[in-house]
């Protein structure tokens, strides 16, 4: 059965109707072409799929559309601000975050959530954090690298 | 997935009424983690899923009295690791719910719906059995409180009636001075689902003698498990390495693992003897 729901994503409002069923990546992907984010294993489980739903990180591939009506969501699409990428961004492509990249918007959602949360984060703390993402080409390091660059630049940014 | 009506009522009385319109067609829904993925894979096909996530008098937390705190059922897993109140009064539930998944999972599973959806391998109930916790069922006739020890009754089976809705956790706090841990054996990945778990509470007195104790196993069993025999080998007895081992010996009878992926019955069995003495050594290193 079709519902009505509003969201607004990236800054913008959007009124949809959608069955029941519809898993917010697919809204994403399918009702407002917002291709950025991937879906990975479907189960929640990858974190290819993670958007920020008023500010928290959620799995898209297991979040049913309904349950975002009124919510607040950010994409990979809404980081970049004025034409420049968010720090985060800019960190995987000069530290080689991603190879294949079809993990790297979830990675980069989860490395900006947990700096909104934390700035200076430690090592462990990073790993703690980013556990949740895999990155079937094992690129881990480069991973870790971007996000601790990403720490650095946004704090001499912020200064 | 098989299409559904969605339903948000905004009051508990709306959500009754809904649950007895519907009946067995409908599941009640907070979090969505659990149930999301069982329709998925269309274990379950609700016509019509009722989500709770718009009652607002189910997501709040706080103190009840003697350092207890009740947390309504839809709080998420992530809130009871991060919540002020939860990490001062209550640290040994805020730890063992920051071990629970990923970041991203607990900011999405709630409180209640981890514990109505009663699967037998998860980390909160071993800790909320250990503590002595309880849950409030609200139905449209009353309310029952029903300690998180008796609410499992089988694999993915609980006690929550047709009808009701588990509306609150009260969570007591460990005895002053006692020392409490949640142990967690992970072989595989850090996001797992745990081989075998333990929560431990020792409370000793000064000449170490044992006090009281809680021995509570997850993923052992079709339910968390309660080492009764354990705890009984040590209450009132010196805590001694000797005597910490023969209690811990006693849990291979109480549990009774399954096979699978994770390690054969009989393997969960002897890890659980390992675990539970590892819990009980580090409880009481924690304590006074």
């Amino acid at each position: 059965m079709d519902h009505r729901i509003r969201l607004k994503v990236n800054g913008a409002d959007h009124d949809l109707e959608v069955p029941a069923r519809r898993m917010l990546v697919d809204c994403l992907r399918y009702d407002l072409g917002l291709t950025g984010t991937k879906e990975g294993c479907s189960v929640g489980v990858c974190g290819a799929c993670t958007v920020l739903v008023d500010g928290q990180m959620v799995a898209s591939c297991i979040t049913l559309a309904v349950t975002a009506d009124g919510a607040d969501i950010t994409t990979v699409e809404g980081l970049a601000q004025d034409g420049k990428l968010h720090p985060v961004q800019q960190a995987f492509i000069d530290h080689g975050g991603f190879q294949c990249g079809i993990c790297t918007p979830g990675q980069v959602i989860t490395a900006k959530a947990l700096l909104d949360l934390n700035p200076d984060p430690t090592e462990e703390e990073i790993k703690d954090w980013m556990m949740g993402n895999l990155c079937r080409c094992t690129g881990y390091y480069g991973i870790l690298e971007s996000v601790k660059n990403a720490a650095r630049t946004s704090q001499e940014a912020g200064r | 997935m098989i299409d559904f009506e969605y339903h948000s009522p905004t009051s508990l009385d709306e959500a009754f009424s809904l649950m007895d319109q519907y009946g067995d067609d409908a599941q009640v829904m907070s979090g969505g983690t659990a149930l999301v993925l069982m329709m998925k894979q269309r274990l379950v096909q609700p016509g019509h899923v009722i989500g709770l996530r718009k009652i607002p008098v189910l997501s709040s937390i706080a103190s009840d009295g003697d350092g207890a705190v009740r947390v309504g059922a839809l709080c998420t897993q992530r809130q009871m690791e991060t919540d002020p109140l939860v990490r001062q009064s209550l640290p040994l539930v805020a730890d063992t719910y920051s071990k629970v998944a990923t970041v991203r999972i607990r900011s999405m599973s709630t409180v209640g719906g981890g514990l109505v959806h009663g699967d037998p391998n998860q980390d909160p109930p071993p800790t909320l059995i250990a503590l002595g916790a309880s849950v409030v069922l609200s139905s449209k006739g009353g309310e029952r409180v029903v300690p998180v020890e008796d609410l499992f009754i089988d694999y993915f089976e609980t006690d929550v009636q047709s009808g009701e809705i588990l509306t609150s956790v009260l969570i007591p706090q460990a005895p002053a001075g006692s020392g409490a841990v949640y142990t967690k054996f992970l072989p595989r990945t850090a996001d797992d689902y745990a081989t075998v778990s333990v929560a431990a509470i020792v409370d000793a007195d000064e000449s170490n003698n044992c006090r009281d104790v809680r021995i509570v196993l997850g993923a052992s069993g079709v339910t968390p498990i309660r080492a009764k025999e354990a705890e009984a080998l040590l209450r009132q007895r010196p805590l001694t390495e000797e005597n910490i081992r023969a209690s811990a010996a006693a849990v291979k009878e109480a549990v009774d693992p399954l096979d699978d992926f994770r390690g054969s019955a009989d393997y969960k069995r002897q890890m659980a003897e390992v675990f539970t003495r590892r819990a009980v050594t580090q409880a009481l290193s924690l304590g006074r």
